[in-house]
């Protein structure tokens, strides 16, 4: 028979708000194996859990109830109080009284029944727990950063600072990412390539960091400190060892027809390519869908004026696997397509742009070397429309938008206008809005600027209509706080579309069973206290994927994964989870029904010699499962037809005592 | 509490990953549903055997729901596919033994999906407490 304690916890008002909670420790007493029960303001703090400590050595607990938070919130400090008390830390039951009790219901006399209900089942249950001991696993001291833009980048160098090593994959030909498109950040004006382009030099010659460009993460097995990886490197049809970057192929390519992806298709470039002169690493890539030597196997042009002979046109994609110990994702966000938001003529005019094109148009390194020049006609435009919330905060057309805010539009469109109006004082600049959100260091301020310093016009109202007429583009609109109708003959307008996670996350999620939301990006842990984690151990989110972000965060959180990463790598060994699956092997009749279902391939089978009651021997085959690969999830459980398979922590006979104790 | 509202008892089954955490997510926004919901918590759907369901019947539950991760979603990779052609399969059955099927379901409910955790346990207690007790399958030896 247990011994049990019984702790429940106030939670200031948070529990003792809806809940009796004297009540439910004074019902709690007479259940079987109770010898205890208590309550207290706080469990989780000092006090509360030397409260615990001394009950288990005055009272010779042998086991725990904590009536309080969810167990997703403090089961490892209970269990870790338990622990320092002597008892074993898998003698702790939770029974979650506040998420799912008190702060769901509203009246005192239901949430207190609820709340003994709830006690009385973690006591049924811990009645029937064993102490559990977890196994050791060793921890592969090597890191993978899936994506590298600037959360890659920065949350790779983290790492590799550190001293463990580091691949980044990314499947574009160079790292660098949206950032490395960018013309100037906001608050700051700083340029984004002088900020950038640094450290993507730094990562490509880090002694730690190996980067496998033009490739992707096609599979991933194993778990926490032993991630088997395959990544697929594309064939570039270029030797990446041997090319030195010199660009020579690039200028006597005959195909110079190519839309240009890092200018956004706003001009062409060669089918071999470099995507822009600070590429890391700066190496070619033949593009073969129209390559003319791969496509007809006449020309071979580049391999002739390359001097070094890096030029391979029969090379092929190439699997490697590796093992890590952690995985960052940073797959980042791309802009939704304008497809569906035909009423602003972004299929119909060339001067109507998205925000991102806009960037390119206005780098020094894009396709206008910096000068604002109408894409349709080559012409300076003097009247500017920039529209926000192009599919953001959707919430009435979410067949085509997004129903949340990406949270960056405000202060780049801030930023253009500011552009605009600084180059060119001879332009007039309008801002259409439903809100203007400013939540970060100097944003507001820089904001104002805008409007005080460079008179550029905010209206509060959207856009109903963009039309071209000759060469113009007129816009309608209303203005909400002058409640007028307002016609602009405007010569460019630009789309501050709303972003989201980049295609690739949603297979990669699968991959990496890690969850996602409704909207594709990743889930953290816990939203505030474990905001980098995904909720499967080892694999942690690192920028954009994990929600829209402007780039001093994506920064911050890099760093934030980087450090819980090294957390990981540091240890030599790394302590598995003790609730796995056992077999009984007097039970199990060998039928394999278990191994089919077994997801990770953790049950073999075993010829195993029994003693049977004539006292003669015979050999049968029976489950065995390696409580190292066994991840628990009690798929095989239930399988199993002769009842043999059980799953420690939830046992059949404990989830049936919650069972009977819910239904009492 | 008045004596003669009727409150049908539910048993609902979540997993730890997504379920279970959508209904903290709930609790965290304040988001209410009925009191005569109790959640079991297992660590993947797949962990419910049918033999569970059985017994919540058997001992006076009214109705009895399993919450998963989405399909694809399952943080065992395959977890919730088998507890979908399981249930699938154990739902009819009860529906023949007189079990009505109103009284059981699977849903998916992902970790960030608290309002949808709410909202089906408000939805699926009316769908039960339309129907009233559960008397079929309730073994009378079991209450005290």
């Amino acid at each position: 028979m247990q011994r049990i304690g019984v702790f429940v916890c106030w939670c200031g008002t948070n529990i003792a708000g809806t809940v009796d909670v004297k009540r439910v420790a004074e019902a709690l007493k007479n259940e079987p194996g109770v010898v205890y029960s208590d309550n207290y303001q706080y469990m989780c703090s000092q006090a509360g859990q030397d409260m615990i400590k001394n009950a288990i050595h005055e009272y010779k607990l042998t086991g725990v109830v904590v009536c309080s938070c969810s167990p997703r919130m403090h089961e490892t400090t209970f269990r870790k109080t338990a622990a320092a008390a002597g008892l074993n830390p898998y003698m702790v039951e939770i029974a979650n009284i506040r998420e799912q009790c008190s702060w769901v219901h509203k009246d005192m006399e239901a949430g207190t029944e609820k709340a003994i209900i709830l006690g009385r089942a973690a006591i049924a249950k811990l009645n029937l727990n064993t102490p559990l001991t977890a196994g050791e696993t060793p921890v592969t001291k090597r890191a993978l950063v899936i994506g590298g833009g600037i959360a890659g980048i920065q949350t790779a160098l983290d790492i590799a600072d550190a001293g463990f090593k580091v691949d980044i994959v990314e499947k574009k030909p160079t790292i660098g990412g949206k950032m490395a498109q960018l013309d100037k950040t906001f608050p700051t004006l700083d340029c984004a390539a002088c900020i950038l382009t640094p450290k993507m030099v730094d990562v490509g010659q880090h002694e730690n960091i190996r980067i496998f460009s033009y490739s992707e993460v096609t599979d991933v097995k194993g778990f926490v400190g032993n991630f088997d990886v395959t990544i697929k490197r594309k064939a570039r049809f270029v030797k990446e060892d041997v090319c030195t970057g010199c660009g020579l192929c690039m200028e006597k390519c005959p195909m110079k027809k190519v839309p240009n992806e890092f200018n956004l298709g706003l001009d062409n470039r060669t089918a071999i390519y470099i995507p822009f002169a600070q590429a890391v690493p700066k190496v070619a890539t033949i593009d073969p869908n129209y390559c003319i030597m791969k496509k007809t196997g006449k020309c071979g042009l580049c391999s002739t004026v390359c001097t070094v002979g890096a030029i391979d046109y029969n090379q092929q994609d190439e699997i490697i696997e590796e093992k890590y110990g952690a995985i960052v994702v940073a797959t980042g966000f791309n802009p939704i397509s304008m497809d569906k938001f035909d009423e602003y003529a972004y299929s119909q005019s060339k001067d109507v742009v998205t925000s991102l094109e806009f960037e390119r148009l206005m780098n020094a390194a894009g396709p206008t070397q910096g000068t604002l020049l109408r894409p349709s006609d080559g012409k300076h435009p003097h009247t500017l429309v920039f529209v926000q919330c192009v599919g953001s905060r959707c919430e009435a057309c979410a067949e085509k938008g997004k129903e949340y805010c990406s949270k960056i539009c405000c202060m780049y469109t801030a930023k253009h206008a500011m552009l605009v109006r600084d180059k060119y004082p001879d332009t007039e600049v309008y801002v259409f809005y439903i809100d203007v959100r400013t939540p970060g260091k100097n944003f507001d301020e820089f904001y104002r600027r805008a409007v005080e310093e460079y008179g550029v016009h905010y209206i509060k109202g959207m856009v109903g209509k963009v039309a071209p007429e000759g060469d113009k583009l007129m816009v309608q609109a209303s203005d909400l706080l002058d409640n007028k109708q307002l016609h602009i003959a405007a010569d460019m307008v630009i789309l501050a579309a709303a972003i989201e996670p980049d295609e690739s996350a949603r297979s990669l999620a699968t991959m990496l069973t890690a969850s996602m939301d409704t909207n594709d990006f990743f889930t953290e842990a816990h939203p505030k206290l474990r905001p980098v984690e995904s909720p499967t151990a080892g694999i942690y989110l690192s920028g954009a994927c994990q929600g829209p972000k402007d780039i001093p965060d994506t920064v911050a959180q890099a760093g934030a994964a980087a450090s819980k990463v090294i957390g990981l790598l540091v240890k030599d060994k790394l302590t598995g989870n003790p609730c796995v699956a056992e077999s009984n092997e007097l039970m199990c009749n060998g039928c394999s029904a278990c191994e089919k279902v077994c997801p990770y391939g953790a049950i073999t089978y075993v010829d195993k010699e029994f003693r049977m009651p004539d006292r003669t021997t015979r050999v049968r085959r029976v489950a065995q499962v390696n409580p190292a690969v066994c991840q628990g999830c009690g798929a095989c459980t239930v399988a199993c037809p002769s009842g043999a398979m059980d799953l420690k922590g939830f046992a059949t006979s404990q989830i049936m005592a919650e069972v009977d104790a819910i239904c009492k | 509490m008045q004596v003669n509202e009727y409150k049908p008892l539910i048993v609902a089954f979540c997993c730890n990953w997504c379920s279970y955490a959508g209904a903290d997510l709930a609790g965290n926004n304040r988001l209410s549903y009925p009191d005569n919901v109790k959640i079991i918590r297992v660590p993947c759907s797949c962990r419910v055997n049918p033999m569970f369901v059985l017994r919540a019947f058997q001992r006076g539950a009214d109705g009895v729901i399993l919450c998963g991760c989405h399909p694809g979603d399952c943080h065992y990779t395959s977890g919730n596919y088998y507890t979908r052609r399981r249930m699938a399969l154990l739902f009819s059955m009860l529906d023949y033994l007189g079990i009505e099927r109103e009284r059981t379901r699977v849903e998916w409910c992902s970790a960030a999906e608290g309002a949808k955790f709410a909202q089906t346990m408000n939805e699926f207690t009316e769908a039960v407490a339309a129907l009233g007790e559960n008397k079929r399958l309730e073994d009378l030896r079991c209450k005290e």
